[in-house]
Parts: C-alpha cells; sequence; structure tokens
C-alpha cells in the first residue's frame, strides 16, 4: 500500500489528490461556518441575537443560505464578454483554494512542502488581482468597472508593503520554506520581536482581503457592491467564498509568519500533549476573530486615507524595520546559515 | 513520463496562447492569453528545477506587469476598424521590418556558439545541497554584489526622473494635513452654551456657527487668482 502510493506515478497522483481533498473539504466547511461566525460576532458586539432559527443555534445557517444562492437564477448582463464574466469569480475561488497546497498544517503536513513555499504564497495572493480586474471589465458596467479599479489599486498598494514584512521575517528564518519558517519559531514566535511588523502585516491583510474599515472596493453603502454588482447566484456566491477563503488563508500566513504555526505556546508537558493541528487551527481562529472584531469597531476609511496609509506609512515603515532587522543581525551575528 | 507528458503539455499551451497573443482580435483577450503564456512557461521553469525562476516569473510579470497592460488596454478605447484599415495600408512596410528582423535573428543564431566554460557547465552535475535560491543569492548578491547595487541605482533614477517628470504641485487645490485633522481637540470645534428655554439661540448673541479653529493651509491658496477657483466666495473668510 506504501509502496503503491508513494513509489508509482499513479499513486502519487492519487495520494496528492486525496491528501487535497482532507484539506479542502473541512476548509470549506470552516469557509461555511466563517460566515456564521462572522454574524454570530457581530451580533453579540452590537447586543443583537444573530442567526438562531435555523437549526440549534443556528448552526444550519449557512448551508441555508448557500441553497437559497444555488435556488437564484444566474443573471448574464446582455452586453457583457460570458466567457471573461464567468471566468473572473471561479478565478477568485480556485486562487484562494490553490494557495493551500504549499501551508503546513503540523510538522510535516503539507501537500506540497516546496523549497519556495512563501514565494508561492506570494505570486498565488498577487493573482487574486485579476479575478477582480476580469469580473469589473467584463460585466461592462461602469460603477463594476470603477470598483474593479479601485480594488485593484488598493491590493497592489499593499502588496508592496507585505513584501517588505515577508523580506524581514525570511531574513530571521534563512530559508523560503514555510516548515523551516515554522521551526525558527521554536524559541520565541516572531510576533514578539518583530512585533511592528506584525501589526503592519495584520492590517495589510485587512486590506488584501478587502475586509473592513478596507472594505472600499465592495463598499455597499456607497458603491453599492463595487466590482461585483452584476453577478448573482452562484457566480455572486464564488466570489463571497473566494474572500472569505482568502480571510482563513491569511489568518494561516500569520499564523505561520509570526504566531508560531503548529507549534504550542509554551514548549513544555501540557501544552505539546495537544497535536500541532489543534494548536494551529486555534491560532487561525483568534486571528479570524480580529478580522471580525475589526469590522465591529472602525469604520470604514476614505480612499485617499487608505492609500496615503498604505505608500506613506506602512511602506517607509516596513522599509526602516527592514534595514534595522538586518543591520541587528549583520551586528550580533544572528544571521541564519551565516 | 508524466514529466514528459506535462512538458508537452505546457510547451503546446505555450505556444498555442503565444500564438493568440498576437492573432486574437480583442486586445483584453490578447493580454490574457499573454498572462497565460506566462504561467506555462512558469511551468516549464518548474519542470527544469528551476523554482525560484518560476516563482519571480509569476510574481513579477503576471502579478505587476501584466495588471498594468490590463489596466492600460481595458482602459483604452480601441476600434478595430480603424486597426484594419492601418493594417492595408502599412503591411508592405511591416512585412520589410519582420522580415528584415527574422534574417538578422536567423544569421545571429546560425553563427551562435556556446563558450567552451558553458558548454562544461551545461554537463556537469547539479550540486546537491545548493538549492537554486541560495545558488542564485550568492551569486547577485556575493559575487556581482557592485554590478547588482549599480542595476538597483540605475533603476532608481529612472524611477525618480520618471516621478519628476510628471508630479506638478497644483497650487489651486486644498490639500488635507491629516496631522492637523488628528490633532484636533474637542474644546476647538465644539462650543457649549446655556440657552435660556424658549429664547431661542438668538438671544445668547447671535446664531450659533462652528468656532473657527482650523488655519488656512498655508500652501492652498498661495496663488491667489487662479482661474479654476473662480470666486473666492468661502463664506466664513
Amino acid at each position: 500500500m506504501y509502496d503503491f502510493f508513494h513509489n508509482t506515478d499513479i499513486g502519487i497522483v492519487l495520494l496528492t489528490f486525496i491528501e487535497a481533498l482532507a484539506l479542502l473539504v473541512p476548509l470549506l466547511i470552516g469557509v461555511a461556518y466563517l460566515t456564521y461566525a462572522e454574524r454570530k460576532v457581530l451580533a453579540a458586539m452590537q447586543l443583537r441575537k444573530g442567526p438562531n432559527v435555523v437549526g440549534p443555534f443556528g448552526l444550519a445557517q449557512p448551508f441555508a443560505d448557500a441553497l437559497k444562492m444555488l435556488m437564484k437564477e444566474t443573471i448574464i448582463p446582455s452586453g457583457s464578454n460570458r466567457l471573461l464574466f464567468l471566468m473572473g469569480p471561479m478565478l477568485t475561488f480556485m486562487l484562494a483554494m490553490l494557495a493551500w497546497a504549499v501551508i503546513p498544517v503540523n510538522d510535516g503536513w503539507a501537500i506540497a512542502d516546496i523549497n519556495v513555499g512563501i514565494l508561492y504564497l506570494f505570486a498565488i495572493s498577487s493573482l487574486g488581482v485579476y479575478g477582480i480586474i476580469i469580473a469589473g471589465w467584463a460585466s461592462n458596467s461602469k460603477y463594476a468597472f470603477l470598483g474593479a479599479l479601485r480594488s485593484a489599486a488598493q491590493m497592489v498598494s499593499y502588496e508592496v508593503s507585505m513584501g517588505f514584512v515577508l523580506v524581514t521575517v525570511l531574513l530571521c528564518v534563512g530559508s523560503l520554506n514555510l516548515t523551516d519558517i515554522v521551526r525558527a519559531q521554536q524559541t520565541v514566535w516572531f510576533c514578539i520581536p518583530l512585533f511592528p511588523m506584525f501589526v503592519v502585516f495584520f492590517i495589510s491583510t485587512l486590506a488584501e482581503t478587502n475586509r473592513s474599515p478596507f472594505d472600499l472596493p465592495e463598499g455597499e453603502s456607497e458603491i453599492v457592491a463595487g466590482f461585483f454588482v452584476e453577478y448573482s447566484s452562484m457566480s455572486f456566491a464564488l466570489f463571497f467564498l473566494g474572500e472569505y477563503a482568502n480571510m482563513i488563508l491569511m489568518s494561516a500566513l500569520t499564523t505561520i509568519l509570526f504566531l508560531g504555526g503548529w507549534l504550542a505556546p509554551f514548549n513544555m508537558e501540557p501544552f505539546t500533549w495537544i497535536p500541532g493541528v489543534v494548536w494551529f487551527v486555534l491560532k487561525i481562529c483568534v486571528v479570524l476573530f480580529f478580522f471580525l472584531w475589526t469590522r465591529a469597531t472602525f469604520p470604514r476609511y476614505r480612499y485617499d486615507q487608505l492609500m496615503r496609509l498604505g505608500w506613506k506609512v506602512f511602506l517607509p515603515l516596513s522599509l526602516v524595520w527592514l534595514v534595522l532587522t538586518a543591520g541587528a543581525l549583520m551586528a550580533f551575528g544572528w544571521l541564519p546559515n551565516a | 513520463m508524466i514529466t514528459a507528458i506535462l512538458f508537452y503539455l505546457f510547451a503546446a499551451i505555450l505556444l498555442g496562447s503565444a500564438t493568440m497573443v498576437v492573432s486574437s482580435r480583442n486586445p483584453v483577450h490578447s493580454v490574457l492569453f499573454l498572462i497565460l503564456a506566462f504561467f506555462n512557461a512558469a511551468a516549464l521553469f518548474l519542470i527544469a528545477g528551476a523554482e525560484f525562476l518560476a516563482m519571480i516569473l509569476v510574481i513579477v510579470y503576471v502579478g505587476a506587469v501584466a495588471v498594468l497592460f490590463l489596466f492600460v488596454v481595458m482602459m483604452l478605447d480601441v476600434d478595430f476598424e480603424d486597426l484594419r484599415k492601418g493594417v492595408q495600408r502599412y503591411w508592405i512596410a511591416g512585412a520589410t521590418v519582420g522580415a528584415v528582423l527574422f534574417i538578422e535573428l536567423a544569421a545571429v543564431l546560425g553563427g551562435w556558439k556556446l563558450a567552451p566554460s558553458a558548454e562544461q557547465l551545461r554537463t556537469s552535475p547539479v550540486p546537491s545541497g545548493v538549492s537554486n535560491t541560495q545558488a542564485l543569492g550568492r551569486i547577485l548578491y556575493t559575487d556581482y554584489v557592485f554590478l547588482f547595487q549599480t542595476a538597483g541605482l540605475i533603476l532608481m533614477v529612472a524611477m525618480i526622473g520618471a516621478i519628476v517628470l510628471t508630479l506638478r504641485d497644483r497650487k489651486t487645490s486644498r490639500h488635507q494635513n491629516i496631522r492637523t485633522q488628528t490633532e484636533r481637540a474637542v474644546s476647538e470645534t465644539l462650543q457649549m452654551m446655556s440657552l435660556s428655554l424658549g429664547a431661542g439661540t438668538t438671544a445668547s448673541g447671535g446664531y450659533l456657527r462652528p468656532k473657527e479653529t482650523e488655519p488656512e493651509p498655508a500652501d492652498a491658496h498661495a496663488g491667489h487668482g487662479h482661474d479654476d477657483h473662480g470666486g473666492h466666495g468661502h463664506g466664513h473668510h
């Protein structure tokens, strides 16, 4: 059996397929319950009850919503570019799933433990813009197009400072492999020595996933729904799922880079009994809670303020911190693999 | 086996999409095919074992350069009739230039000879302990660090040049000073008045109006009398 799965071509393909399913099915259930958690958390913060009718504690609400979405009519605007119109949401959803191939959920538990894992993630996240631009353009509507332009400019801007944060972390690790990045945090999680970068990274992920307070692309109270005004039914649901899957992905990335991945908070007996996957999922949940908390707390940014924050505050800050980190590592001889 | 199949698959898609880039009628489709071509080139790099180059190709070309292409092409209003007229008018000149380029390329490629040391490198085995990220880093940042820095400086000069050429400080637009905005205290903006019941606000000395605290930004109205700011009719001046 082992021989079949690891040494024959068909076996390897089958094994990868099974591994992908084992990761994606929990992920999709997680996405479904993230929407539920968001409504519950927001409700609690606003002294409401939230969904509580469908199933016990409203737990079946996500599935009811999904069914409702499926039943609706898919409307394709007559002036739109049919093929690209349908490709936009599919691309967004696919990219959100694709990135999970390199995420290590436990020591050695990654579908592809590649050398350039962090670059792969960066590449995939930089492609997220395409789903949005294509959707905005193919809709053939000026509101959708304006929304797409705003969204693309926003995502491209925050990617730059995110890149510098990644480089800072990589300097302390000396490897582009995600498993190595987690292992390097055995003694201290990077969120402590690199705390400012942790904050910059978290805020950039908010902007990157188009979440509140940077949800201008969607901006439901100003530009109806930005780039996906024209979408309905399943094509709309795919955008929605993609956005939430991206949130989970970014939380996983934050966990890996700054919160020690699957590592227990203290390398001591009672903590190490709990398997790494549980720690990993717990940490993701904490970061996700911060996402929801931010949404309940802050009003939406104005567009020029958003751009100012990205280019005039985060970019110089992360650049200076990068130079400082490199200097400190060099001066004290802490460079890895030196 | 699988590697060979994948190679031919990616190579075929690469060539096909590259053809579509130049032959498709809709320029947006052209850019999208270009992106597909980049992806397949990255996949070929992966098969060759150059994973760093593959990822950088995707990040730089697909994630940044092609986004700009797509932006520009989507904003342009391309008239296909006009384009076709152009083809009929200029095809002789175009074909001549193309033929000259083709002959030149063929001549160069025909006389191509690898340096003996490069030929040696091709057959030497890949060192096992060094990943290609490390190998590239060593070459760029250790062996040729000064050349690399020079290249970076040249790019920076180009960037600063572009900014200097396009940046114009518009004197007439009102800039916001985020610092003065956030440093405003409640006492500077809000005025508490005790009003007698039923008397209205006029009884306590005039109409209520917001306190004027915000100093006029120094640069905002430096050039008075600019045409696009017709009539300085700001009520509270």
